[in-house]
């Protein structure tokens, strides 16, 4: 029992630590995309969109970026942000995985499929 | 247009700290401050709370994971309430009267803070129990980690699962309900009701937030409530603030953090109370 505990916590230290790294990477990344927007927005003094309009789809988004227009890039640093929490729980399925823990895999494939649900009433619920 | 951006990054780093320290999200400290203090209308305000939260939480998790110190499996079960209770109120808007969850909410809010000071009276951070509770052995909760301010790893137990779990989706109803952030009641369905310690109980709130509001975060993000002049810069500040804050956390003995959390949560739960009773100011 103490023998199993103890290869639990060694295991659950070696999932915390990928899925850590991972959560680093998509953090940094839209950390830099905000800050490229940011100072872009700050010196040029213009958002890119007229008024207090922003890019609003994700089309809309990407051509911004592509032109390079500070409101676009901002967006879309946020929108990758958004998107760290969610990665969080993809990365724990597959570290769950490679733990070989069937129970934790399956209740975090559930999570997982919720927030998915849940995105997409978000998505056409408003 | 550099001022704002300055000013919404000391908030951000502020907000940041505190957040990832006390395991809440920072729509209770952003919210006001653009709301009450810039004079940002509300819509704008909450969808900045909102990013606000997963940045501390994606923030501070880091530092969290790599450090041993939340828990990855309590997270991940308690999810499922969390979410589920999310959506459930956001399709029960409407249907509900949010009187009642006020009044239900700040009540536990209040009789969670007054065992708080319990415990601080009684000086006893970690409670073992001499028989391991059987639910959350079976779901391997039981966990360890590492304290920097005694520099030893702590084990600790989990108790009252499914009361946990039933906390934990009331705290998401009443983040998809009433669109607040629901980090308070997560730290108090740990702490008060599984008899967590409260480092594992605020870093494991932490992740979880952010799980929970980027479900939401994307309504707000496609419907235009989302300001990038005014989010960014917030979530630069919130990002750093709480890569620092998740270090002092730590270090900080649970002790003093306990006593910082104790008048927040007190003063959370008596304005819920009295919105619950309809009472204004």
């Amino acid at each position: 029992m103490q023998e199993k505990q103890v290869a639990t916590a060694k295991e659950m230290a070696q999932v915390e630590t990928i899925i850590g790294r991972i959560l680093q990477v998509g953090v940094i990344v839209s950390a830099i995309v905000m800050l490229i927007g940011l100072v872009i927005f700050l010196v040029t003094g213009q958002s890119g969109y007229p008024g207090s309009t922003m890019p609003l789809s994700m089309g809309a988004i990407l051509v911004g970026t592509w032109h390079l227009k500070a409101y676009a890039i901002m967006m879309l640093g946020t929108y990758c942000l958004i998107l760290t929490p969610v990665l969080r729980v993809v990365v724990s399925i597959y570290a769950f995985y490679k733990e070989r823990d069937h129970l934790y895999v399956a209740i975090t494939t559930l999570v997982l499929f919720i927030l998915l649900f849940a995105l997409i009433i978000g998505v056409h619920g408003d | 247009m550099i001022q704002t951006a300055l000013i919404m990054m000391g908030v951000g780093i502020f907000a940041g700290i505190a957040g990832s320290i006390l395991g809440i999200g920072g729509g209770m400290i952003i919210t006001p401050i653009l709301a009450l203090g810039m004079g940002l209308n509300i819509k704008y305000a909450i969808g900045a709370s909102i990013i606000a939260v997963i940045a501390t939480s994606s923030g501070s998790t880091i530092a969290y994971l790599r450090d041993n110190v939340l828990n990855l499996r309590v997270a991940m079960f308690l999810e499922i309430a969390t979410t589920t209770g999310a959506i459930s109120g956001a399709l029960l808007t409407g249907v509900l009267d949010p009187k009642y969850l006020y009044l239900l909410f700040g009540c536990l809010l209040v009789f969670s803070g007054w065992n708080m000071y319990r415990k601080l009276r009684q000086g006893q951070e970690v409670l073992q129990r001499v028989e391991p509770d059987r639910i959350a052995t079976k779901l391997k909760l039981n966990g360890t980690y590492y304290d920097k301010a005694e520099m030893k790893d702590v084990d600790y137990q989990v108790e009252n699962v499914p009361a946990g779990f039933t906390v934990m989706f009331g705290a998401g109803v009443a983040s998809g309900l009433l669109g607040i952030g629901s980090g308070a009641f997560k730290v108090m369905a740990m702490d008060t009701f599984m008899k967590m310690p409260l480092k594992p109980s605020s870093s494991t709130s932490n992740l979880m937030m952010g799980v929970t509001a980027a479900a939401s975060a994307t309504v707000y993000f496609f419907n235009g409530s989302i300001l990038p002049g005014i989010a960014v810069p917030m979530a630069l500040g919130i990002l750093g603030g709480a890569v620092i804050g998740s270090r002092i956390m730590q270090i900080l003995p649970a002790r003093w953090i306990r006593i910082v959390f104790i008048p927040i949560i007190l003063y959370i739960g008596l304005q819920m109370l009295f919105k619950g009773l309809g009472v204004h100011f």
